[in-house]
């Protein structure tokens, strides 16, 4: 019994939660890898592009509520999801045309492509406090749960609970969908396919007949749906603070580089190993091992490793062993 | 370098970028037109004079072009300017000065991709396949715009290049250099391009498998596809040109079929090795 | 025009525009700018050694700006009366055994074979060593945080508080961040690929954590507030009968004279560190180290091939613009007066100071102080322009509207977007700079 109460009690605070931050994670740095795939720079300006996406959502979702639409149990975000998406699109397009384009004419090379993306951080970053203000957004509706800590003691007879907040529930069946269907599209479809033909061999894309913007413009696309995705679900599991997606590019970019950067299933695995070691090593384990332990070595302290103020400084740690061990990250050869 | 104003300053930080897979080529940008100039070769390449964005000109109204039926082939020393004509014939660099015809009409202001669209293929010297793609996912790519059915000629390359059959679900980068080079020949195929450029196409590979590649362009240029080719083993190639071009420093210094440059004392003396 | 005639130019209308703020806002205003402007200018002068001249991209400048920060704490306060019997001893000891493993663990890797053996001993070490740190580190925090945590909870500094000697955090702040950038560098000029910008950005990060949650270093979110002068303060001024007269003499009332008086005081002495930096930078620049970092900027395989050691040359550099950044760290919390990690943002301390070094023109160092004051500058007074603008915007909305309350109170958020404006057009129209590298 005590053994079933310590799973229970793992499986609630540390694999449920990291599940879907992994998720979320996950989907941000798909985002990243796509760009450093395509068009060769780390974009700064990712955090910021969840944000904006993030934000018409919201701004949608407030509207539908005013009209009383709702959609029963699941939160109203999803039926203003596509329509979050298609603004994130328009911004991601305009800023190519406006901004990108004219370095790409230019070759300039990765790093002023990378202070170009700074400058467009400072615009985007404007923009959504400009619009929405820097504070914390509610948009969450709904049901809050699918189990809850209360029916599962009851329906199981233990001691422990397991709470899978929906949000949770979506989070994780969301990506599965969405990175499910961008794997389809890479490896199976003509486009698809001239995507990871452009990302491994520019010159011989244009020899083949593929045309480059036309590759350029589908990748913004791609990535203002997955930023979008990303950003409106991790507000939906958190809540919405312009602040907190540009504090998210560190933890995004250490997904996308565990995992190899320029490489999607690279980016998912490192979204995942970044989620469960923060989560892991900021959890205070004193209950697992409570449940686990004979009684008198039962642990005094929290036997927590690390504040959860440092989750910032584990995905920093992780980033730097697997550097160390592997350079190129965790999967490296296939290009995007 | 610190005279261009979007230069990297020598900055190789890998968390920021990878440009090594950046292109290098300056196509010709989108807009332009084709229109009728009949008369002439297949393909030509006339007068040619440019080089690389602002820099100096390497090539000089330099001339390369290939008839139906034949192979031609582009010879001379290093740095002479051949994959530069090339290139040049294939819109991957702006000129200041020439045309280039293909078919009676000038598609001089065309991109590579509207060139590719018209039957003109290529298979350049180096990073000629995609590594990280299976072998048939190269060939696809090679198809990239066709939109009939495929099949057909992906089986005549399997049954031109038997190797690839059995490796086609294997990525190309793990390929020896001879099948790599049988799958960049084999891409280039798959468009069933009306003339197809080769530039040093033995580049590295073993005299064996130099002489199957040989026979194999041979059998190419057999199906009544026109062959324009840069070769370093001139002696080889030029015994099987119809036509042939010594370039050197851009400029064209001698030019004849096959048999008349190999007979050519200057020729043989300079460039051949006596 | 000549380059030096538009050079000075530049700087003229730079410093037109501070005095017109002078003119019709006030002059204390134009004095914060000012002092600000020098240590912006001294960031972008550290900046631009890395970027400009070596071609590093730093984007930790935050964490190297807080460090200097805290050594500004750490000089200036007092040691904080028992802490060090009660806990300070096992922190140190707790410091010292940390780095003792880590010398062991990469004693280890370059001794033992790699293979499973050396990966277990390594992880061995490693977790066996943080359990122990932790258990000489956490009493030892406890028991300092448990001295009088209303007030200091913190283990103090040496206590340098008299007059200009207190200007001696400056430097100290450049060795904390030297230090830190020494062990940055190592680590990520030393992997088989650069990865330098996802580690300055990870640890400027961490450095900030830590400040926010280390409250027996200082104080944390707590703050450290009325931290030393190397300046008069502005009520002994009033309290001095001889500067009250030479007050009155300029016809100006005694407390606006002070602050006055204050402010000038901290411009000269950090103009006088800028000119100092700037003099030095100047002669690197041309001296014959100079010529060799940017011979290996333009061209890192020749200057390999010439024997030069390029990663060893990248961390010196690395480190001498990161201690810059300290410098101007430890200043500005001086002039601050206070250390609140909880300001530490890197939208203000990292990216702004890209845009000023980018704008100024990336490789001059006068094009980086340029960049510095004409940046800080846009930065403070582009909030009151978009409140003008949006209440000219606004001005026929009517009153109470949502609408006009909502554009008047997001004006504030302009000068995010037009620092990305400025940035962007510079590089597009003017992607040198201001003032070009020559």
């Amino acid at each position: 019994m005590d053994f079933l109460n310590a799973i229970i009690a793992l499986l609630n605070f540390v694999v449920v939660p990291a599940m879907a931050y992994g998720s979320q994670l996950a989907l941000g740095a798909l985002g990243v890898t796509l760009i450093y795939g395509i068009l060769r720079f780390s974009n700064f300006a990712h955090g910021d592009t969840m944000a904006f996406g993030a934000m018409v959502t919201v701004l949608f979702t407030w509207l539908f509520q005013s009209w009383g639409i709702s959609l029963g149990p699941l939160p109203t975000a999803l039926l203003a999801l596509p329509l979050g998406i298609l603004g994130c699109m328009g911004l991601l397009l305009a800023t190519d045309r406006v901004v990108y384009r004219f370095y790409r004419e230019q070759k300039a090379k990765p790093v002023i492509l990378v202070i170009v993306s700074l400058g467009v951080t400072f615009i985007m970053n404007g923009i959504v406090r400009f619009i929405i203000g820097p504070d914390d957004q509610r948009f969450a509706d709904g049901e809050r749960f699918i189990v809850s800590a209360r029916t599962f003691k009851e329906l199981t007879g233990l001691r422990e609970g397991l709470a899978i907040k929906t949000t949770q529930g979506i989070t994780v069946i969301t990506a599965v969908v969405v990175v499910a269907l961008l794997f389809w599209f890479l490896n199976r479809t003509r486009t698809g396919k001239s995507m990871r033909a452009y990302s491994d061999n520019e010159d011989l894309a244009l020899l083949s007949g593929i045309n480059p913007e036309r590759v350029v413009m589908i990748t913004w696309l791609i990535v203002a749906g997955l930023a979008t995705i990303a950003g409106v679900l991790y507000g939906l599991d958190k809540s919405f603070k312009p602040f907190t997606y540009f504090q998210l590019l560190l933890p995004i970019f250490a997904s996308a580089i565990v995992g190899g950067l320029g490489n999607p299933i690279g980016a998912i695995a490192g979204g995942f190993v970044i989620a469960f070691s923060e989560v892991t090593v900021t959890y205070a384990w004193k209950k697992v091992l409570t449940y686990l332990m004979p009684e008198s070595l039962e642990p005094s302290g929290l036997v927590q490793l690390l504040s959860t103020d440092y989750k910032l400084a584990v995905s920093f740690l992780i980033l730097l062993i697997v550097l160390l061990f592997k350079p190129t990250g965790l999967f490296k050869g296939k290009a995007v | 370098m610190s005279n261009d104003a979007y230069s990297d300053r020598g900055n190789k930080d890998l968390s920021l970028g990878d440009g090594s897979k950046m292109g290098t080529a300056q196509p010709v940008k989108p807009g332009g037109a084709a229109f009728a100039s009949p008369g002439g070769p297949f393909l030509i390449g006339e007068d040619m004079t440019g080089g690389y964005g602002a820099g100096p000109d390497i090539l000089h109204d330099c001339t390369i072009a290939v008839d139906r039926g034949e192979i031609a082939v582009i010879v001379g020393p290093n740095g002479a300017g051949k994959s530069t004509g090339m290139k040049a014939v294939f819109g991957m660099l702006n000129l200041r000065q020439g045309h280039v015809r293909l078919d009676g009409e000038d598609i001089t202001a065309l991109t590579p991709q509207a060139r590719v669209a018209r039957g003109m293929g290529f298979v350049p010297q180096t990073s000629n396949i995609f590594t990280s793609m299976t072998v048939e996912e190269n060939l696809e790519m090679g198809a990239f715009i066709r939109t009939d059915d495929i099949r057909p000629t992906m089986e005549q390359i399997y049954d031109l290049f038997p190797i690839l059959r059995d490796k086609r679900h294997q990525a190309a980068g793990e390929l020896s250099g001879g099948q790599r080079q049988q799958v960049a020949v084999g891409r280039a195929l798959m468009t069933q391009p009306k003339v197809l450029m080769l530039d040093e196409p033995t580049a590295g590979v073993s005299p064996i498998v130099m002489d199957e590649l040989f026979d194999r362009i041979i059998e190419v240029a057999r199906t009544g596809i026109p062959i324009l080719m840069v070769e370093q083993n001139a002696r080889q190639a030029l015994e099987i040109a119809d036509k042939g071009y010594v370039l050197v420093q851009g400029r064209n210094a001698y030019t004849g079929t096959g048999k008349e440059l190999l007979a050519d004392p200057d020729v043989r003396k300079s460039f051949l090795g006596g | 025009m000549n380059p030096a005639l538009k050079n000075t130019l530049l700087f003229g209308i730079v410093a037109a525009m501070i005095l017109y703020t002078g003119f019709t806002q006030s002059w204390n205003t134009a004095l914060v700018i000012v002092n600000m402007g020098l240590i912006s200018a001294i960031m972008a002068l550290g900046v631009n050694l890395q970027w400009g001249f070596a071609g590093l991209f730093n984007v930790g400048i935050m964490g190297f700006v807080a460090l200097g920060g805290l050594a500004a704490v750490l000089v200036g306060i007092p040691a904080t009366p028992g802490a060090w019997s009660a806990g300070g001893w096992n922190i140190l000891s707790a410091f010292i055994f940390a780095i003792g493993v880590v010398i062991a663990v990469v004693t280890v890797r370059s001794r033992m074979t790699p293979g499973w053996p050396r990966a277990g001993v390594v992880l061995a070490l490693m977790i066996g060593g943080f359990f122990i740190y932790r258990a000489l580190f956490d009493p030892g925090v406890e028991a300092v945080e448990a001295i009088n945590p209303a007030l200091t909870g913190n283990i103090g500094g040496l206590g340098i508080e008299k007059g200009l000697w207190v200007a001696l955090a400056w430097p100290v702040g450049g060795l904390f961040a030297a230090a830190a950038a020494w062990v940055i560098g190592k680590t990520a000029l030393g992997l088989r690929s650069d990865y330098l910008a996802i580690a300055t950005l990870g640890i400027a990060e961490i450095i900030i954590a830590v400040l926010k949650n280390e409250d027996w270093l200082a104080r944390g979110v707590k703050n450290v507030v009325g931290l030393p002068r190397p300046t008069p303060y502005e009520i002994d001024l009033q309290n001095d009968p001889a500067f009250v007269e030479r007050a009155a003499g300029f016809g100006m009332d005694p407390v606006t004279a002070s602050t006055l008086y204050v402010k000038v005081a901290y411009a000269g002495l950090f103009a006088v560190v800028l000119i100092v930096l700037l003099i030095l930078a100047q002669r690197a620049l041309n001296s014959p180290w100079g010529r060799m970092m940017r011979a290996i900027r333009d061209n890192e395989v020749a200057a390999e091939a010439m024997g030069k050691d390029v990663t060893a040359r990248h961390l010196q550099i690395f480190v001498l613009g990161s201690a810059i950044c300290g410098i101007a760290g430890a200043m500005m919390t001086t002039l601050d007066g206070q250390l609140t990690p909880g300001t530490y943002q890197p939208l203000r301390f990292t990216f702004l100071v890209w845009v000023m070094v980018i704008v100024g023109g990336s490789g001059n160092n006068f094009g980086a102080v340029l960049g510095g004051f004409l940046i800080w500058f846009l930065w403070v007074q582009v909030e009151p322009m978009g409140l003008w603008l949006m209440q000219v915007i606004t001005a026929g909305m009517e009153d109470g509207s949502p609408l006009k309350s909502h554009l008047i109170d997001s004006a504030a958020h302009m000068r995010l977007f037009t620092m990305g404006m400025v940035l962007l057009l510079v590089l597009r129209f003017s992607p040198r700079g201001l003032i070009p590298e020559k």
